[in-house]
């Protein structure tokens, strides 16, 4: 539930493998393509399988190109145009590539209450990213805003990659950042 | 218990009494602390007998819309020779609702117990827990806790030796609000665009797959295995009020309160005591104002509405709001409620999946008027514009996304239209009006 640019226009700068030649996830005897094909073992139609297909061409290659709509796609029997539909219908997919550090700042209602606007103002000052969106010129850092990450309990939630730091302040995040590696 | 506080003595902790516990996690743990005694006795049971116990306990559904839970499961027509299917709604995305990812963070055993239980009931063989891609962490602890109870038999072919095939499986979202909406939910487990369809046919005659398919949340399914385990009398008598809503219900307490966190009470339970006494009361020096007490997509309230609210279904109904997932949104006297409502609109306006026009432009159209009001360029015809326009947004889509974006902002006007039109009038330095720090 992300707020980022989507437009290829707005992709971040910094970044080498923008126009590198797509290397395939699911090549034949592959780990990953055995893992596709256990997969669909479990749901009566392989279609199922395409939001865990997403995520392990993500989590190989950072993010969803054209290249890999059309090979997930081919993998479970659909167009590169229906896979293009439905990664741009969810907001963790990303359509470019970002920094390494992905950092998604929570700032629905509850965490607003606890000043979570002012938590986005340390990440974008301390990371160098210019604006939300925005890739960090080292490449290290993208800072966005998201919709309401399910711990409003612990405001402000940050979610940097796959984990959440919790009770984030704006003091924090100098520190979050240092231990980053 | 309050997690991450201590248990209170008032509270009843039935779900949360492991929360904090990482041991409570291993299966050996969980089986000494009378993990999946249910599941055994519930597989030598007939489905419609557990249907029955769950009927007579009077467990209704946690999610948010309050349906009864054993006559959901009966709906599904057993021995019609179809494939059925048990999701589990685990999208939890409403904001000011974080229950359900503790109850799988601490307690994952006792979800897919509750799942396995759940599924033989309806006569499904394969249940998906649907969890919202940003919830890492109660993903691998589900796995984990799945792989050991594979290992051990529990579930798979033969579930704990009865000779039932029962299989749970983690599926995992991608970032979408709306897919906690049960026919979004299943668009996008076979590998959709998350688009809420059309009902009828609902999903007991037509759902998974184009399957019979019941789909319940994390917290009902978890509360089975205790019904079947210590009686429906047992559940039944934790009433506090009205006897439609019974057993223990975990709230989810956030925003402007000293003690943020999970609470479990019986239903039925004083707000008054509930806010001051469990919660803590304001932040020092505040004093609370506003609540919505069932998840962002409800009614908000005052706090003088609040104090004499008996916290269960009916209890919140009284005072025009609803009890809908337990995620109680606190704002204290220096939050502008503005500016808070326009954040709240802002929500829905991303989340809305597009598919009807009253959404799709409703509330981007009335999140544009919230924000042009807090930044002091709005006008009082605007406010009849919200009102026309939330008129407009209420009960005429496909699902309920539009409702739920018109339910706070219209109660919220209604209840402090003072800080609206002191905005319009161009008081922005009132520090109440705007908030403090702003």
């Amino acid at each position: 539930m992300s707020h980022g640019p989507s437009a290829p226009s707005a992709a971040p700068h910094g970044h080498s493998h923008d126009h590198e030649p797509y290397q395939p996830v699911f090549t034949p005897g592959s780990a990953r393509k055995k893992e596709l094909d256990d997969l669909k073992t479990r749901y009566p139609d392989k279609r199922a399988c395409l939001l865990p297909g997403l995520w392990m061409i993500q989590q190989d290659r950072g993010w969803i190109s054209e290249d890999a709509m059309r090979e997930i796609g081919e993998q479970l029997g659909v167009t590169a145009a229906y896979v293009k539909g439905v990664v741009t219908f969810y907001t963790m997919y990303h359509q470019h590539p970002v920094g390494k550090h992905f950092i998604q700042v929570c700032t629905t209602s509850p965490c607003l209450c606890a000043g979570a606007d002012k938590v986005v103002e340390a990440f974008l000052e301390h990371t160098g990213c210019k604006e939300l969106g925005l890739t960090s010129p080292d490449g290290k850092y993208t800072v966005i805003e998201v919709e309401c990450l399910g711990a409003c309990g612990f405001a402000t939630p940050v979610q940097i990659n796959e984990d959440y730091v919790e009770n984030v302040t704006p003091e924090k995040v100098p520190q979050i950042l240092a231990e980053l590696k | 218990m309050g997690y991450p506080h201590k248990s209170h003595p008032r509270e009843t902790p039935v779900l949360s009494k492991h929360f904090g516990n990482p041991e409570a996690r291993k299966l050996e743990t969980w089986k000494s602390l009378g993990g999946y005694k249910a599941l055994q006795q519930a597989l030598t049971m007939d489905p419609v007998a557990i249907q029955n116990v769950v009927k007579e306990s009077g467990l209704r559904g946690r999610g948010g819309a309050g349906f009864p839970t054993g006559l959901k499961w009966s709906f599904m027509k057993l021995n019609d020779g179809k494939p059925h299917y048990l999701a589990c709604n685990a999208d939890e995305s409403e904001p000011g609702t974080f229950k359900d990812r503790e109850i799988m963070r601490w307690t994952p055993h006792a979800l897919i117990e509750g799942c396995a239980i759940g599924a033989y009931a309806i006569g499904a063989e394969t249940a998906y827990i649907y969890v919202r891609g940003e919830f890492t962490e109660p993903i691998a602890r589900l796995e984990e806790a799945l792989k050991e109870a594979r290992a051990a038999g529990i579930i798979g072919n033969n579930a704990m030796g009865s000779g039932k095939k029962i299989d749970v499986w983690v599926h995992r979202g991608a970032g979408a609000y709306i897919c906690g909406e049960e026919t979004a939910l299943m668009n996008s487990l076979e590998g959709k665009r998350g688009n809420p369809r059309i009902k009828p046919p609902f999903p007991a005659v037509s759902g998974l797959f184009g399957q019979p398919t019941t789909i319940n949340n994390v917290e009902t399914l978890t509360a089975v295995p205790h019904i079947l385990n210590n009686g429906a009398e047992w559940y039944k008598a934790m009433c506090l009020s009205s006897p439609k809503s019974t057993g223990s219900k975990l709230f989810s307490v956030c925003g402007n309160v000293a003690k943020p966190g999970n609470y479990e009470v019986v239903m039925g339970f004083s707000f008054k005591e509930f806010l001051y006494d469990l919660c803590g009361g304001p932040l020092p020096g505040r004093k609370f104002k506003a609540l919505i007490p069932g998840g962002s997509s409800v009614p908000v309230i005052t706090i003088d509405e609040a104090e004499s609210v008996k916290m269960d279904y009916e209890g919140f109904l009284e005072v025009g709001t609803m009890l809908g997932s337990g995620g109680v949104i606190i704002f204290d006297d220096a939050q502008s409620m503005p500016r808070q409502l326009a954040r709240l609109s802002r929500f829905y306006a991303h989340e809305s999946c597009a598919q009807c026009t009253q959404c799709r432009e409703g509330t981007a159209w009335m999140t544009k008027i919230l924000e042009r009001i807090v930044a002091g360029n709005g006008t009082f015809e605007d406010l009849d514009t919200i009102f026309d326009l939330a008129e407009n947004m209420t009960g005429k889509t496909i699902c309920v996304l539009s409702d739920s974006c018109a339910a706070p902002v219209t109660s919220g006007i209604n209840k402090f239209r003072g800080e609206f039109e002191a905005l319009i009038k161009g008081k922005r330095s009132s520090k109440v009006a705007m908030g403090a720090g702003v």
